[in-house]
């Protein structure tokens, strides 16, 4: 039955955007995932804010308004002003670029440091499975907070340092993850047939098991995003991360707490934000893991 | 005039997908005799196990009995409420499937599955259903019962397993018991074993049985009466001796041909060219018309079934006898 | 005419370890010969060693103990850079048509893929004028050549991994049920090209099945296994004709006839399930089931000698 269901007339002709080419993939997002499009574009609008923030804002994310503090969203400060009667929309260009910067890049190191090593830890396995797995799990006891506070003590400040701190902190659970679905794969029949042709082991890895890792992978991401964004904002409120008056979305939650009341727009307009790129990542990984899945394409 | 167990009359069951309606089950009637096996033969895809699924009321969403009647003894199940179909699932009818490790539960004792059976369709206490459940495991051939009560599913062999679902399904002694792909999943030799089996519960508990199968020798073993099926419709239907003495549609002579070619050593095995056809778009014609070798004009209209011996019916305009 | 072994399996053991000390004894002190040309059919029942054997003969499997040797040298335990010489001789077609093509790759790299492993063509465009080629001689096209596995039916994804073992031009191929999963027209459609191909390239093929109907047709030779260990080993026509060793004729005698005419009803059945592969039954393996077991065959395993033109391992031909 399912069989007859799910294949397509084999002889019909092939369209170029069929192949996952780099034109291919996006033609068929395009055509088929208009959401993904959508959040694409709210994606390439937040980064063009942070490339171009002084160009499309007359404050600086330090200018003092001293008068106009707390102050509500008005025709100058469409945002509002913070508790040292700064501009909010400002500060949140400003801050975008070290909140971007540090939910996407700790992000993919440790996406990629965490699969190649979990892929190498599945398919090898033995000894230097065992290795890998219990550094992991080292990693995996402490809890992720402290580990990377401790990080950040010993390095100092800085952004590249949080960088590290967040990518060491995050790559041992995506192994983890990526090793299970390799071990999975490894006991496939098409993995079996490729080593039946003679395909070296590191070829096997990269061409059989890491582009049917790929749709956890983009789950994954599109998780660790968030939680890298909100994690430099709790190290920058210990005074481990950004440092005053530099800005980041989530040094701005965290000091828009203690005026929720009366300067609600201090906490919402970055937390909006980050709901924002948080729905657009998830939206955007959703629609690329269909259109790159050759399986539910075309159904 | 036989009593019948079970009658399905015209019964039609789609799937509604987004590129348009599958029908999987194209105006299928059959009758399956009291005492009698009847068995349903086909390739996959060809809707033997969605008309199982039909009987059973199993099918899933995006597909639905469309149109059609299922009469067992009598009761019309096709306008039972979910819950009075659930009574009769397990009780009046049961079924077995072909994998039996995915249809037992793997943490719960072999043993404890059916005795829930038991407990679920009679009201005895758990001592009673017991002994009621290490009965049927001698019944359907199971050495030790005591023994194999306390194993879970993994620690079973596949014929073990397939005689555990046996007992469960034969536990409430049903009127109906439908086997889909009973035996493919196990060796010969246990093979063998299980369909000595399902013909002696038979004899012995009276049970109705129709069985689905793609494998012609599996059905020409233990049915009375068989229907072949093709591309959701049956195309060919008669008593077991007159299907295999006497086949008239083109695609079971065409089945039947390379069945016996495996045995006849020859050079070129007799195949059926081409594939099954997919079930989405399929126009008015005969559905077989391009695999066929005797398609002419007329096969852009599907035939209707036609009664050449008295019990014997085909769906071709070209039923002409085949000297094999 | 002399026979050559093409491959050639001795004393050959594989052994899976579980936890706590125990072993499933897969394939037990096996020797067998694949000669030059020939179709050899692998017959038994699921666990009785036979994909393993198949498998460890093309060095897939590490063999615990024994010896292949193809065409006189030894290829167990030569590195992995050593044997990717033998490898090219030396292919698989697998029994799950689903299970053996990537689902993320193209007919296209999936038939490359052996040909680019082994630097076999200089360029893209003639890797796939070599892929389209390839796929005609399975009887698909070049329209197929940039669809996923999940668009053909099973016989046309069979077809596709048929074009991949064939891909290196290798002398040995192993099939591991290829047909087991497939349809009763298409298993022959299959069959028939398999048996084309042989003849065509001249391959010589070791046929794993656990269906003796289907391996009458294709197979020289048949040599049926019971929990990793031979039976019996001879000519097809001799076997069909006359099976020796009872296993194999209750083996035989249980195959349903697609004919209600030959029904069963008083026919031979094999009581009993298989034994555990774990704890194998002392003697011959196959005592606890057998009608005709005597005390010898509880003690002393038999061991496989000839008798009228095949070899047998049982006590009743002594």
């Amino acid at each position: 039955m399912s069989e007859a269901k799910k294949s397509t007339p084999v002889n019909a002709p092939v369209l170029y955007d069929e192949q996952n080419t780099f034109r291919g993939v996006s033609k068929r997002l395009f055509r088929e995932n208009k959401i993904a499009v959508v959040s694409l574009i709210v994606i390439l609008i937040f980064l063009l804010g942070a490339v171009f923030a002084p160009w499309l804002t007359e404050y600086g994310y330090e200018d003092i308004d001293a008068i106009n503090r707390l102050g509500k969203p008005s025709k100058e400060h469409l945002l509002g002003t913070d508790e040292l009667g700064r501009d909010v929309l400002t500060r949140m260009l400003y801050g975008s670029r070290i909140s971007l910067l540090v939910g996407i890049v700790p992000t993919v190191i440790s996406m990629l440091a965490g699969a190649a090593l979990g892929i190498i830890a599945g398919y090898i396995g033995g000894r230097v499975d065992s290795i890998i797995m219990r550094l992991a799990d080292i990693m995996l006891a402490f809890p992720s907070m402290l580990l990377a506070m401790v990080i950040m003590y010993t390095l100092g400040d800085g952004i590249i340092n949080i960088f590290l701190a967040l990518a060491l902190v995050n790559w041992a659970s995506v192994a983890r993850i990526v090793r299970s679905e390799t071990l999975k794969l490894r006991e496939t029949e098409f993995v079996e047939a490729a080593r039946s042709i003679g395909v070296s082991p590191f070829k096997i890895m990269r061409r059989h098991i890491m582009p049917n890792c790929i749709p956890s992978m983009i789950v994954l991401f599109t998780l660790n995003i968030p939680s890298a964004i909100l994690s430099e904002s709790s190290l920058s409120f210990l005074g481990l991360g950004i440092q005053k008056p530099m800005a980041s979305w989530g040094l701005m939650v965290n000091t828009g707490r203690q005026y929720l009341y009366t300067a609600p727009w201090m906490s919402l307009a970055p937390s909006i934000a980050i709901m924002l790129i948080v729905l657009a990542f998830n939206f955007l990984g959703d629609g690329l893991r269909d259109v790159l899945d050759p399986h539910l394409k075309k159904q | 005039m036989k009593k019948m167990t079970l009658q399905v009359r015209d019964l039609c069951t789609s799937f509604f997908t987004d590129k348009g309606e599958i029908k999987a089950v194209n105006n299928v009637s059959f009758d399956v005799p009291k005492r009698g096996i009847i068995g349903i033969v086909g390739e996959s895809g060809c809707g033997k196990s969605m008309t199982a699924r039909s009987v059973m009321r199993l099918i899933k969403y995006p597909g639905r009995i469309v149109s059609g009647s299922i009469t067992l003894e009598g009761k019309e199940l096709t306008r039972l409420t979910e819950s009075e179909m659930a009574n009769v699932r397990g009780e009046e009818i049961s079924m077995i499937f072909q994998e039996p490790m995915t249809s037992l539960n793997p943490v719960m004792k072999a043993g404890r599955q059916v005795q829930e059976v038991v407990m679920l369709h009679r009201k005895v206490s758990k001592k009673e259903a017991r002994a009621e459940v290490l009965r049927m495991f001698e019944k359907v051939g199971i050495s030790e019962p005591e023994k194999r009560y306390e194993c879970y599913p993994h620690e079973l062999s596949g014929g073990l397993r397939q005689r555990v679902m046996i007992a469960m399904a034969m536990i409430c002694r049903p009127k109906l018991l439908i086997a889909d792909e009973p035996t493919t999943a196990l060796d010969v030799t246990v093979e063998a074993q299980i369909l000595e089996l399902m013909r002696n519960l038979r004899d012995e508990i009276g049970t109705s049985i129709m069985l689905i199968s793609h494998n012609l020798g599996v059905v020409a073993e233990i049915c009375d009466y068989v229907h072949v099926m093709y591309a959701g419709r049956v195309v060919e239907q008669a008593e077991t001796f007159e299907l295999f003495d006497n086949p008239r549609h083109p695609y079971t002579i065409g089945l039947m041909n390379a069945v016996d070619s495996l045995e006849r050593k020859q050079a070129v095995l007799d195949t059926i060219p081409g594939t099954v056809p997919n079930l989405l778009g399929l126009g008015e014609g005969c559905s077989f018309a391009p695999r066929c070798g005797r398609r002419t004009g007329r096969c852009d209209q599907m035939s209707e079934l036609i009664e050449v011996v008295p019990g014997h019916l085909v769906r071709c305009h070209c039923h002409r006898q085949e000297v094999r | 005419m002399e026979k050559n072994a093409l491959i050639a399996a001795k004393k050959l053991t594989v052994e899976f370890s579980l936890s706590g000390n125990k072993k499933v004894h897969a394939v037990s002190d096996v020797s067998l010969d694949v000669y030059e040309h020939e179709v050899l059919a692998l017959v038994g029942e699921s666990g009785c060693g036979k994909s393993t054997l198949g498998k460890a003969m093309v060095q897939l499997i590490r063999p615990t103990g024994g010896e292949v040797s193809f065409k006189g040298t030894p290829i167990t335990g030569m590195s992995r850079k050593a044997f990717q010489e033998y490898r090219r001789q030396m292919q698989i077609v697998f029994q799950d048509p689903y299970a053996s093509l990537d689902p993320r790759m193209s007919v296209r790299d999936i038939v490359a893929e052996p040909l680019e492993t082994h630097c076999v063509c200089p360029t893209k465009a003639e890797t796939t004028e070599r892929v389209v080629e390839l796929l005609k001689a399975v009887g698909l096209t070049s329209d197929h050549l940039y669809r996923y596995a999940h668009q053909f039916s099973g016989g046309q994804r069979q077809r596709i991994g048929i074009a991949r073992a064939i891909a290196l031009n290798p002398a040995f191929i192993v099939c591991d049920e290829p047909v087991s999963a497939l349809d009763v027209s298409v298993q022959n459609q299959i069959l028939n090209l398999l048996k084309d191909l042989q003849g065509r390239f001249g391959l010589t093929y070791l046929f794993i099945s656990h269906d003796l109907s289907v391996v009458r047709f294709i197979a020289d030779r048949v040599c049926v296994m019971f929990l990793g260990k031979l039976c019996e080993l001879g000519d097809t026509e001799t076997i069909y004709e006359k099976p020796m060793h009872p296993y194999t004729r209750f083996l035989l005698d249980a195959i349903p006839k697609a004919d209600p005419h030959q029904r069963r009803g008083e026919r031979l059945l094999l009581s009993g399930e298989l034994p555990s592969p774990v704890n194998p039954p002392s003697g011959c393996r196959f005592h606890t089931r057998c009608p005709y077991a005597t005390g010898k065959c509880k003690a002393t395993e038999p061991p496989l000698h000839s008798v009228e033109g095949r070899l047998v391992a049982c006590h009743l031909y002594e």
